[in-house]
């Protein structure tokens, strides 16, 4: 366990350090919520109709944006050398960068969608369920964007490549997120259904993630 | 007793051989230094014995180690690059490598006493990222002092190194071979050890055409 705690510790602290990570995140999800407005126009309804779909949108794109730097940086001076030589199982070590990265990147954007919501109108219930469905939806999306960082090391010059490769795996996380978060707005279906396939999309990529993860890195050895 | 041996080891990259036929023993307070022109494999075996790579033939054995830890956990691996984070303090830095490798917390007294090994202890609180080329390899030693493993695999440990600091490396290593360690150092000067077993590496010689292998 120690191994794995210095890694997550190490790893926050970098991002809290360097400043990158979470706000840049936040500053990026900020920006595309704000333009969607001034792109639709100042039809209120509709905003609040859409919402949830441009939040989700927004943090979709948010946390893919300190993605390529997991492993990356991490390659470049060396230290995934001596990570590979640890006593930990790497699938662990690459499971508690991962946390890290959520907490640095992920839950942010989730803290930020009841001051983003207000700028599209929606109502405390909808913000309510944005914030949870991306608070459950987020780690999803960390989890299987970390194949493709493990990816952009073993080939790489990969990190233009990291959207393309992560994007269309994150259309499931995309789609039932919107859809549980939209039933506080219009329903019909029950808040439950989507919500749970979600909560069963995030814990299967909880899972697969991190071997995936490891066994790429294990193959990109250089 | 801990000892190291290679058995007819051989590597081939990008499926260009870049050594075959590779034979060595180092035994427990014993250096091995790996000699050989530029690109003549030194770093490569060493990530080879480092389980960075694999061997395309041959085989690495590791007698009298610590029960069930492979070979590549029971070695560090000093490479050409620090791996340090500018972000972190010099400190936090080696207090990283020294929980994530050694697997124990390391205190602050301890990573001062390895920072002391190689004279950073001035320099604990800082950001790595003010550090000089030289100075930022004397971290990268440090982390072999904080996390104790019995095999040091040096790759060019001397280079960047001022006169004083190489003394101090020497002595580390002194004391390491004494304590009943391994050393294998890919080098091109002296180490400042006594006894220094060699092992010289010769690559093939790729004609322009062909990439045949021309006889001897």
């Amino acid at each position: 366990m120690i191994p794995l705690r210095a890694i997550l510790l190490r790893d926050m602290r970098i991002a809290v350090r360097i400043g990158g990570g979470a706000l840049i995140g936040v500053l990026f999800f900020l920006v595309v919520v704000t333009l969607m407005p001034f792109a639709i126009g100042p039809d209120l309804a509709l905003l609040r109709r859409i919402g949830p779909a441009i939040l989700w949108l927004g943090a979709l794109l948010a946390s893919l944006l300190a993605l390529d730097r997991l492993f990356a940086a991490d390659h470049e001076d060396g230290s995934l050398d001596l990570i590979l030589m640890g006593a930990a199982p790497l699938e662990l070590t690459v499971a508690a960068k991962g946390i890290a990265h959520w907490i640095t990147t992920g839950l942010p954007l989730v803290l930020a969608v009841p001051v983003l919501g207000l700028l599209l109108d929606l109502d405390p219930l909808a913000i309510g369920t944005v914030a949870l469905t991306l608070l459950v939806g987020t780690p999803a999306l960390t989890f299987i964007g970390m194949i493709g960082a493990a990816l952009a090391v073993a080939l790489r010059r990969g990190g233009l490549l990291l959207p393309v490769l992560v994007l269309p795996l994150t259309v499931p996380v995309l789609i039932f997120g919107v859809s549980a978060a939209e039933t506080a707005i219009i329903g019909p279906v029950t808040f439950g259904t989507p919500f749970l396939i979600l909560c069963a999309l995030t814990l299967m990529s909880l899972v697969i993630g991190p071997f995936a993860a490891a066994a790429t890195l294990r193959q990109g050895l250089d | 007793m801990i000892r190291l041996s290679a058995h007819d080891l051989g590597c081939v990259r990008g499926g260009r051989e870049v050594f075959e036929g590779v034979n060595f023993t180092v035994a427990a307070g014993e250096a091995l230094a790996v000699t050989g022109r530029n690109g003549a494999g030194k770093t490569t075996l060493l990530r080879l014995i480092a389980g960075l790579l694999e061997p395309a033939h041959g085989r690495l054995e590791l007698t009298g180690g610590a029960g069930e830890a492979t070979l590549a956990e029971q070695a560090h691996y000093l490479g050409h690059r620090d791996a340090l984070k500018p972000a972190l303090s010099v400190l936090e830095n080696l207090q990283f490598w020294g929980a994530y490798l050694g697997d124990k917390d390391a205190s602050i007294a301890a990573g001062l006493t390895a920072l002391e090994a190689v004279a950073l202890d001035g320099l604990a609180g800082l950001p790595a990222a003010y550090l000089s080329a030289g100075q930022r390899r004397r971290l990268a030693i440090a982390r072999l002092v904080a996390a104790p493993r019995p095999i040091w695999l040096l790759d060019e440990p001397t280079a960047a190194l001022d006169t004083a600091s190489q003394e101090r490396l020497a002595d580390l290593m002194r004391s390491h071979l004494a304590g009943g360690g391994i050393i294998v150092a890919a080098t091109h000067g002296p180490l400042g050890l006594d006894g220094v077993k060699e092992l010289r590496i010769e690559p093939p010689v790729y004609p322009l055409r062909g990439g045949e292998k021309p006889a001897p």
